[in-house]
């Protein structure tokens, strides 16, 4: 991705917009989703993909077991903490060009789980491009979402880098060093338990003890 | 479904066998007959039984159920951990709930343990499946089962400090998640 940048910012720009017209068109159109079903909102992106509501309509012809094949992950279901490594672990073997959809309320924002074990909004761990509401969204909102992805995809251009889009981050990443989790910083981890959380939820503050 | 926090708290509400007319629980008095010290407290309350057994005999008083013909317990519905609370002494119990699929019938086995000392023996040796909720009970409660072939957190993540389900533990945890 580095590389056509470069040459992407060589070109003149009557160029690139013809260039970039054509190749988001070409990203759009078949935007083969990676399955990360984890929960209830699984059963919902089932049913888009199947006969009455097809998402294979709108490009998602294949939904790709392996992310490194895969174009946008479908986060759909509660992340809870202990997925919540190997969910960043599959986002990273994703090839650029790569996009998040967190669909359903547990994605987007933890849901009904306001509890230690959920992660409170998948937006924690990858960088998200739409959300979906609902528990769970119809399968037309997803078809809806996917095309809103869709609309952002057109908007895109390829002189900016997918993963470094400012100047100064740009120069600042060496090659290979992209902060990818994979728990070898747990042993560095104070061992004390630390305070709780200091917003009690509704439950506790009724509480006695 | 039943009310464990009605039986467990308000021991004068439960009906003794030998009151208000009830049959008292053939298994409870099999249990007693085979080894008196077994059954420290019976109570039965809406037509289920629940036998508290100290914990040094839980293993014996499993096997003598599953092996009894009569009995014949040979499934464990579930093994499940309880927090009486911080102020409660014993403060956590260990339900065993059995069935048995040729006779019938149902028992739940309680073992009453202090936090500072929550040990247990397994009964993974009577029923295999007590394996997995021996680790759920552990995990989520701080039970240590001794003799377990393999007793390690099972829900929560292997790092994890503390345990989830007691009433202390605060329902939002210690932090928000954050990668690092």
């Amino acid at each position: 991705m580095g590389l056509e940048n470069v040459l992407a910012e060589s070109l003149p720009e009557i160029l690139t917009t013809q260039l970039d017209s054509l190749i988001n068109w070409a990203r759009k159109s078949s935007l083969w989703p990676a399955t990360f079903g984890l929960a209830c909102c699984a059963i919902e992106m089932m049913n888009a993909t199947s006969g009455r509501n097809d998402l294979a309509r709108f490009g998602s012809e294949v939904f790709r077991a392996s992310p490194r094949q895969a174009d946008v992950m479908i986060v759909s279901g509660r992340v809870s903490r202990k997925m919540a490594p190997v969910l960043r672990r599959i986002y990273d073997q994703m090839p650029e060009p790569k996009w998040v959809i967190s669909m359903g309320a547990c994605a987007t924002s933890g849901g009904v789980f306001d509890n230690y074990a959920i992660v409170q909004g998948v937006d924690k761990i990858v960088p998200v491009d739409v959300y979906i509401p609902g528990c769970p969204p119809r399968p037309e909102m997803l078809i809806h979402a996917v095309m809103m992805l869709q609309d952002k995809v057109m908007k895109e251009s390829i002189r900016d880098r997918r993963d470094a889009p400012d100047e100064e981050a740009r120069e600042a990443i060496t090659p290979g060093t992209l902060p990818v989790t994979d728990g070898s910083t747990l042993d560095q981890r104070d061992e004390t338990i630390s305070k709780p959380y200091t917003i009690a939820s509704r439950h506790e503050k009724r509480r006695s003890f | 479904m039943e009310p464990q926090n009605q039986q467990t708290s308000q021991p004068e509400n439960e009906l003794s066998s030998s009151e208000a007319g009830t049959t008292p629980s053939p298994i409870a008095a099999a249990l007693r007959r085979a080894q008196g010290e077994w059954v420290s407290e019976v109570v039965e309350a809406l037509g289920e039984t629940t036998i508290v057994i100290p914990r040094e005999f839980i293993v014996d008083a499993c096997l003598f159920l599953k092996t009894t013909s009569g009995l014949e317990f040979n499934f464990l519905s579930d093994l499940c951990g309880f927090d009486r609370g911080p102020e409660e002494e014993p403060r956590l119990e260990v339900n065993y709930h059995l069935f048995s699929t040729t006779k019938f019938h149902r028992v739940r086995l309680k073992v009453l343990v202090n936090e500072d000392d929550a040990h247990v023996p397994s009964v993974t040796g009577v029923w295999r499946t007590a394996n997995w909720h021996e680790r759920e009970t552990y995990d989520l409660f701080g039970v240590i089962f001794d003799n377990h072939p393999d007793l390690r957190r099972i829900l929560l993540p292997d790092d994890w400090q503390g345990h989830a389900l007691r009433k202390d533990f605060p329902l939002r945890g210690y932090e928000p998640y954050s990668l690092e």
